[in-house]
């Protein structure tokens, strides 16, 4: 049970992560240089590459009570993040990110930028897609890292971002345009809460407290803040049109 | 040194964010957690409760604004 929820958790973060890649590389490579782009995607992918595997076998020498408190604590920190973001957004108080407006900002940035060139690339090109893809991909690394070595299976997890990666690229591939049709407020709004459902469940028994029932008590962990988040959702989105 | 920092205040805002608080009240949450684990009674309840606790009072700033 608990594996499933790791690879499911990794795939979603990791696929919503990807679709606003993608949608920065499409940006600079449709207005700019195809080839600089694709340069600053490999340069990315071998930095996060290379963090994953120094970090990876670091954090399975910790012992496994300290990492789930360190782990947890982080998890639920970011993860809170996340969700506080996507109840702002499934209430109205902050816009809800689309990739259409991200990518048509993307590009007239780009078509606005002046001409550089180094090392036979188009610098703007290559340095805003390796960006892109390394930021955006640094949130994929991090909850593979410590989704996988708190659970004690790091290419589980890596697993679930593995093919969510290959699905984002092929799809953008075929479509060869901001992948508009993936639901990624609702896939924000899942992350956040299993971010934050795992990092409840290890810290507290990085802390020395023990769950009922063992793995078993993580769907209930996962059912109450399912229901906290709505239930925010629900308050604010009546509180709003009083502030209106 | 100004790299240093600049490395500090990426990892800050990455983890942490724009709410300092919520990270504050988890580290509390995290020794009571540990305090009453270490008493042997119950303490699993303490931290879902803390974080609604904590989530409630960072949307009501934020709502605030």
């Amino acid at each position: 049970m608990t594996a499933v929820f790791l690879v499911l958790s990794a795939f979603l973060a990791s696929a919503v992560e990807m679709v606003e890649a993608l949608t920065i590389v499409l940006a600079v490579g449709v207005t700019r240089d195809w080839r600089s782009a694709l340069s600053g995607v490999g340069a990315a992918t071998l930095a996060l590459t290379a963090i994953v595997a120094a970090l990876g076998p670091a954090l399975t020498l910790i012992p496994i009570d300290t990492l789930r408190l360190v782990v947890g604590a982080l998890l639920l920190v970011f993860g809170l993040q996340w969700l506080r973001k996507a109840i702002l957004r499934a209430s109205g108080y902050v816009s809800l990110h689309d990739e259409e407006e991200a990518y048509a900002r993307e590009a007239t940035e780009a078509r606005a930028a002046g001409i550089e060139r180094r090392a036979g690339l188009d610098w703007y090109a290559f340095t805003i897609a390796f960006k892109g893809v390394l930021l955006e991909g640094l949130e994929v690394a991090f909850i593979v890292l410590t989704f996988g070595s708190a659970q004690g299976s790091i290419p589980l997890a890596a697993l679930g971002a593995g093919v969510a990666i290959l699905l984002v690229v092929v799809a953008g591939v075929v479509a060869h345009a901001p992948l508009t049709r993936v639901p990624e407020n609702t896939m924000k709004f899942a992350v956040g809460t299993m971010l934050t459902t795992f990092g409840i469940f290890w810290a507290a028994e990085g802390t020395g407290a023990t769950w009922p029932g063992g793995d078993a008590s993580l769907p209930g962990v996962l059912a109450f803040e399912l229901l906290v988040s709505f239930t925010f959702v629900a308050l604010l989105r009546r509180r709003r049109p009083a502030l209106a | 040194m100004k790299a240093l920092r600049r490395f500090g205040a990426f990892w800050w805002e990455f983890v942490v964010g724009d709410d300092w608080r919520v990270a504050a009240g988890v580290a509390l949450a995290l020794g009571a957690s540990a305090g009453l684990a270490a008493t042997d009674e119950p303490a699993w309840w303490l931290l879902p409760l803390a974080v609604a606790g904590l989530l409630y009072l960072s949307l009501r700033r934020a709502a605030r604004r």
